[in-house]
């Protein structure tokens, strides 16, 4: 009796999102966003601090940031502020894994159209009602817990019928997460060979896109996407409830303009 | 090599008059003793060694340097030998440790594993993090010349063009062959529990031998999440390792870069006072890093909770604990920018001042404990919650002593050892700290009171440690430009899992070796021993009360 009223207390704290903007949902560092006006200026410098290997230049020298790499150090900003900045969006996940190097070009964007119009036919009896299951291909152990997070009262993804399942032959949706470790490589496989059709893959963070700063090691595959066929990549170390919420939701077909990559 | 395990033992060996002798120091107040604490005051700290570890690194002529290290009261011990491969240029031998100090059986698997080598009388040599077929290349982490030539100069850490060239890179090939059921009888069987599991979980297999209900036998395999992280250290700079460190055991962030950045910080040439682990280290920053590291711990105690909240059916509870839980992460983003903390903690201090005020952050706090106690409270008085713990799990104290079980689940066993009191470092050598309890009803319920206890003092911490930030100057200096000399150095930390250790190897300002030991590792191995009547219901309360993180295990 004491847990009714215990759980009365407080109200409602779900989030809104997506109907409504959420106000904490941007109030961290997302992601590394390229100063506008910096075409023709090689990024050189702030690429030699990168660890990962995160910053580029693009054939006309104009800097860019791959996300899929990026871990979110933030030593590109502190060498090259000039360039570089943070940025809090949290909207990030993509059906293209090109699509994650920012500033975006008008084939990654041509390519993202193709992409989201074969998956929106996919997926289209997912669309009110999704199962997951998720797998962890050698994470840090940090996914998880913002995975977890979203079963709790904030997110509460079980009103937009999102719900996690035990078994993957039960699932919609794959989650994975981390370098893929060799010796998940076969559990992470028949997890996804046991998954009916129609079936869809997000990769979450940065680790199961690119490896991170994990890869390349003896034991781990440069992300997941050797070992099961992505369609939706969210990068982030690790990307917050809000982005992993984000990228299932763009996997169903649930948000109207998924590539809004700013 | 001959003497290396006789010494080694004779370190751990019990003091003759170790009945009852157990650390009750300065620290412990006469009053607030739990009620089961039967043991005499006055013996002073335990006179016997705990085994905490065997870290090997490979050297270039074949041979591999083995280091035991044997934690005290005050001080580190290590033992270190040299074990020369064989005539036939195959992995060398030696006398195993195992039969004489049991603690070593899982970290000399993981030598075999990774170096080869043979411990000659090691009762079951099994793979445990990385299972290879025979003949095949060992990583043999540590090696040197390999990936540290050609790299630019080195100067605060931050140059280095391009990525290290750590090799081998070649994927493993990992051998799955089912082991050998280790019981026989009508009607056992062998459940593969993993790893891929119900629920949200890191990967990880029990094999669990049973003949229905009860687990007579539980083997853990390890080895699905083995990322090779301790070979993707060499030849970074230390500035680049922190951030492999961070990712080591991603829960854990700030308490690995503590340790990390500590050991790095212990081989400055320029330490002021006495050569003491983070006293070149401004005092701001040695405070900002404890604000860090203990929301971090409540994070973890109360990830722990929920998961027994959740294998207990308590709704609410699950529900308003979460609630918690993400107060305590988003508190933690507002301070730096990144919800597990990392990016705060470099070697030679932290990054910069915390981005709220003072008073804004101690607010926060005070909400957040208040909603936590209150809940707590309730949960504790709830018996369809409290029963399901009690006398669940029981690590015996003969077994967490003789072992050295780390952490809340040693403390739960009778053991009082945390390092924050045992090895302080940083700013726990001049803060004023909280009451530290242990308790010794060695179950589940006992592992919850010691981290709801826990939970109350690194409130009391980050309390002290923001109050004590407020007053000082936000300019800093919050870091010191840190020029590591060449040598091993050890830097340790009370991760919320109980005590972490890093090995560093420097050498020419980059990183030779790095082997972290997380507390994850240690207490995993002990996890079947806490399997005494238990019965299938039992087995998500008693991993959850372990509180283990497979990335710590697996590195």
């Amino acid at each position: 009796m004491p847990w009714v009223t215990r759980g009365l207390r407080n109200g409602v704290l779900t989030s809104r999102y997506p109907a409504r903007p959420d106000a904490y949902s941007d109030n961290w560092r997302g992601s590394i966003v390229v100063k506008q006006g910096t075409s023709g200026v090689p990024a050189a410098d702030g690429a030699g601090t990168c660890p990962t290997g995160a910053v580029q230049t693009r054939a006309g020298g104009s800097p860019a940031v791959d996300r899929g790499k990026c871990i979110l150090c933030g030593r590109c900003v502190a060498e090259r502020p000039d360039l570089f900045s943070f940025s809090s969006s949290f909207e990030l996940a993509s059906l293209a894994r090109p699509a994650l190097v920012v500033p975006s070009t008008e084939e990654t964007d041509a390519a993202v159209a193709t992409l989201r119009a074969s998956l929106s036919r996919r997926v289209a009896a997912l669309r009110r009602s999704v199962h997951v299951r998720h797998v962890d291909a050698g994470s840090d152990g940090s996914e998880e817990w913002e995975i977890a997070a979203l079963l709790g009262p904030i997110y509460d993804i079980h009103r937009l019928g999102i719900f996690f399942t035990a078994s993957p032959r039960h699932a919609d949706l794959l989650l994975v997460t981390g370098a893929g470790s060799s010796g998940m490589a076969g559990p992470l496989r028949s997890s996804y060979d046991a998954m009916p059709d129609p079936r869809v893959v997000v990769a979450v963070g940065t680790d199961a896109i690119s490896g991170g700063i994990i890869s390349p090691s003896y034991a781990t595959a440069a992300g997941v996407g050797a070992v099961v066929p992505v369609d939706v990549w969210v990068p982030g170390s690790p990307p917050s409830p809000f982005s992993i919420l984000h990228g299932i939701l763009i996997a169903i077909g649930h948000l109207p303009d998924p590539d809004a990559v700013t | 090599v001959s003497q290396f395990a006789d010494i080694v033992a004779a370190r751990t060996q019990p003091a003759s008059n170790r009945t009852g002798s157990h650390r009750t120091g300065s620290h412990r107040t006469d009053g607030e003793r739990t009620e089961r604490d039967r043991r005499p005051e006055g013996n002073g700290p335990r006179q016997e060694g705990r085994f905490a570890g065997l870290f090997g690194s490979a050297l270039a002529d074949g041979s591999v340097n083995l280091r035991a290290a044997v934690a005290r009261y005050g001080e580190l011990d290590v033992v270190s030998c040299v074990v020369p491969p064989a005539p036939d240029g195959r992995p060398g031998t030696y006398k195993a440790l195992t039969p004489s100090v049991p603690a070593a059986a899982w970290y000399e698997r993981e030598i075999v594993d990774l170096f080869g080598l043979v411990p000659k009388g090691h009762p079951r040599i099994d793979p445990l993090v990385l299972p290879l077929r025979p003949g095949e290349t060992r990583p043999r982490p540590g090696l040197v010349g390999r990936g540290l030539v050609g790299r630019g100069p080195v100067g605060r850490g931050l140059v280095g063009r391009g990525r290290p060239n750590v090799a081998p890179t070649t994927p493993i090939v990992v051998d799955e062959t089912p082991l050998p059921a280790h019981l026989a009888g009508e009607g056992v069987f062998t459940l593969p529990y993993g790893p891929v599991r119900s629920g949200v979980f890191e990967s990880v297999q029990f094999l669990v031998e049973t003949p229905g209900e009860d687990i007579p036998h539980l083997r853990t395999r390890v080895y699905h999440k083995h990322r090779g992280i301790e070979t993707r250290f060499e030849g970074m700079s230390p500035a680049d390792g922190v951030l492999v460190a961070e990712r080591t055991e991603g829960v854990a962030s700030v308490a690995h870069a503590m340790a990390f950045s500590q050991a790095i910080e212990s081989l400055s040439p320029t330490p002021v006072g006495a050569g003491e682990v983070g006293d070149s280290v401004p005092r701001p920053a040695m405070l900002l890093r404890v604000v860090h590291a203990e929301l971090e711990r409540v994070a973890n105690h109360l990830d722990s909770t929920i998961r027994h909240t959740e294998a207990a059916g308590q709704a609410v509870a699950y529900s308003r604990l979460t609630w918690h839980k993400e107060r305590i992460m988003r508190l933690r983003a507002e301070l730096c920018g990144h919800r597990f903390g990392r990016g705060v903690v470099v070697p030679g201090g932290v990054t910069g001042p915390p981005a709220v005020a003072p008073s804004h952050a101690l607010n926060q706090l005070a909400r957040i404990e208040a909603s936590v106690r209150a809940d707590l409270h309730l949960l504790m008085a709830t018996s369809s919650f409290v029963d399901r713990l009690r006398r669940t799990g029981v690590l015996s104290p003969e077994v967490a002593r003789s072992r050295g079980a780390l952490g809340p689940v040693g403390r739960a066993s009778g053991l009082d050892e945390d390092v924050r009191f045992y090895r302080p470092y940083g700013a726990y050598r001049f803060i004023e700290m909280p009451e530290h309890r242990y308790r010794d009803s060695a179950d589940a319920l006992g592992r919850q009171l010691v981290r709801n206890e826990e939970m109350w003092g690194a409130f009391e911490l980050c309390r002290l440690s923001i109050k004590q930030l407020g007053q000082r100057p936000p300019e800093g200096p919050w870091a010191v430009p840190i020029v590591p000399a060449d040598g091993t150095a050890w830097g340790w930390v009370e991760a919320p899992q109980g005590e972490l250790l890093y090995m560093v190897d420097v050498e020419g300002g980059r990183l030779r070796r790095v082997k972290p030991r997380s507390a994850s590792f240690h207490n995993l191995s002990l996890f079947p021993d806490a399997f005494t009547g238990d019965i299938f219901t039992d087995f998500a309360f008693i991993e959850a009360s372990f509180g283990v993180s497979v990335a710590g295990v697996a590195n």
